[in-house]
């Protein structure tokens, strides 16, 4: 490992901060970069998460990624992952093919639904997650076809419209952070639109601006997303030895 | 063990009871322990116009593909490994698939636990505010008649005539355990079936003082009540997962998803595996390994 860190490795880092805080429940990662942020935290400051092998068990200690020599310290079969999620237990990193302004996603289809341009994977478990536990999303191609003004179909609820539903939805709903190849954005604001938070090194906030399809609120003072610290490259080598993320995020 | 009471059958005689019109469940999860062999005997079955409800993968793309789905039931249809369904995409785009009903995967679990409870629906946040309320406008709401007073999504009960599950071992009676990680909704889907076509077919049938031989009582979770034909299946679930049995085919299923890309591909894959019975199917598929094998070993 070079001394300076590649840009996988500083998006690595940006999303494992989306479970800082957390504590004591289901870090969930849904693909390569996520599980790696999901571990990476546990790995480090965030000691009492629990994370999972993508299949069925909880894991102690550092299970790299598609590694199958692990301790297994729980079951969570998709049965519990429907009831820990219910009970507002647990903080998934999703995907997103689309994503609007107040984070409505979509991973369902592209074209109207009734005869999609392009079938995608259907809603899965995108709209119990969002009105349930908290949600971020780890999107690798920051663009304005996916950071669009409208989604074609809202398998993940968004800050508009849990507002409309109200009542408990609406007071516990949680969209934590959206991680890009370009920066990282909340919506920490007001009105809950999505805000610029950081921009990966060498990145600029017009690349930002630029590759968006809708109005982002840009703060007067951007920093740059933090490096890794030198603990963190050495959990991410553990975590990550083959290097997957370098695929997911070529430098 | 009393035969008389046996309810094995072969999968062409579970077919035999399924009626076009019909809605049938079919059990484990995206490219994980499919019930194959009655999926692939159903293919062969001139039954067309089904109801069918799945955590789908390769089950649901099949049905697709022979035509035979008029409504589908599902929160997503993937392989897993390989995210995308090829015919089901295909089937989605081309609209064939008259009645889609779309689901968030956790509406479609408490469907399923409403009919097994005979309730008329059971209540949840999952898919309020979502485009599944969108494309669902039949989908109705119900108020907590308690103080909070709280409006939430009334996932209508979902009954089926015919439920299809694999399963690790059985007992001729209907006994069944699984041995892998999860039961998916396996249970469920055997709940909300009408007694009559409720079939599991199984890697192994043993007798029933066996069925702690390689499981904890913990595994036992489908029972002969549940059950009204066993079916011997080895190898059954082939592509999908059947741990600890077998993992999945990862080879094969690439192999099928490659013969999706077009129609010439996809109909020499067909009457290469698809046109005969189950045990043409797993001979063509040793004689498919052997090959790819021997490729593998001449280009060494």
């Amino acid at each position: 490992m070079s001394d300076s860190p590649a840009l996988a490795d500083v998006i690595a880092v940006a999303c494992a901060e989306a479970w800082r805080g957390d504590g004591e429940i289901f870090a969930s990662g849904m693909g390569v970069m996520q599980m790696l942020g999901a571990r990476l935290a546990r790995a480090t400051f965030e000691p009492d998460l629990m994370v999972s092998d993508g299949e069925a068990f909880y894991v102690a200690g550092v299970l790299p990624i598609g590694g199958t020599d692990k301790t297994v310290e729980g079951w969570i079969p998709f049965r519990s992952v429907f009831d820990t999620l219910a009970g507002g237990r647990r903080h998934v990193m999703m995907g997103a093919s689309q994503i609007d302004k107040y984070g409505n996603s979509n991973i369902a289809n592209i074209g109207p639904w009734a005869k999609p341009k392009a079938q995608l994977l259907g809603v899965r478990g995108g709209p119990g997650n969002t009105v349930n536990n908290a949600t971020s999303f780890f999107i690798p191609k920051h663009q304005s076809s996916v950071f669009v003004p409208v989604v074609d179909m809202v398998s993940g609820v968004g800050y508009d419209r849990a507002k409309k539903i109200g009542g408990f939805i609406a007071k516990r709903h949680d969209l934590r952070r959206v991680v890009t190849n370009l920066a990282v954005l909340d919506f920490a604001t007001p009105d809950n639109a999505m805000r610029l938070v950081s921009v990966h090194p060498g990145v600029n906030v017009s690349d930002v601006v630029a590759n968006t399809g809708f109005d982002l609120l840009i703060p007067s003072d951007v920093p740059a997303s933090r490096l890794p610290t030198a603990e963190e490259m050495d959990a991410i080598g553990r975590i990550d030895p083959k290097g997957l993320r370098h695929r997911e995020i070529p430098s | 063990m009393n035969d008389t009471r046996s309810k094995v059958i072969a999968e062409d005689q579970a077919i035999a009871t399924i009626e076009s019109g019909m809605t049938i469940g079919i059990g484990g999860w995206g490219s994980r322990r499919k019930p194959m062999s009655l999926v692939r005997a159903l293919l062969r079955s001139n039954v067309s116009d089904l109801t069918v409800v799945s955590y789908g993968g390769p089950d649901v793309g099949l049905l697709c593909a022979a035509g035979k789905v008029r409504r589908l039931v599902y929160g997503f249809v993937s392989l897993d490994s390989i995210a995308l369904e090829p015919h089901f995409r295909a089937a989605r785009q081309a609209g064939t698939i008259a009645e889609p009903v779309e689901y968030d995967e956790g509406m479609l679990q408490w469907g399923l636990y409403a009919g097994s409870l005979r309730l008329p629906f059971l209540p949840t946040r999952a898919g309020l505010g979502s485009g599944v309320m969108d494309v669902n406008p039949s989908l109705k709401t119900v108020t907590s008649p308690y103080a909070d007073g709280e409006e939430l999504l009334a996932v209508p009960a979902i009954r089926l005539d015919a439920a299809f599950v694999h399963m690790n071992r059985a007992d001729a009676r209907g006994n069944a355990q699984y041995l892998g990680p999860d039961l998916y909704f396996d249970d469920l889907f055997l709940g909300a079936c009408e007694p009559g076509r409720r079939f599991v077919s199984t890697e192994k049938i043993i007798a029933t003082e066996d069925l702690l031989k390689e499981g904890t009582f913990h595994t036992l979770r489908i029972n002969r009540a549940m059950v009204d034909g066993v079916i011997h299946a080895p190898n059954g679930a082939h592509f999908t997962t059947c741990e600890p049995d077998y993992g999945r085919d990862e080879a094969f299923q690439k192999a099928y998803v490659d013969a999706a890309r077009d129609a010439d591909s996809w109909k020499a894959f067909s009457d290469r595996f698809l046109s005969g019975d189950e045990s043409s199917y797993q001979s063509a598929v040793s004689a498919w390994r052997a090959e790819v094998a021997a490729a593998k070993e001449a280009s060494k």
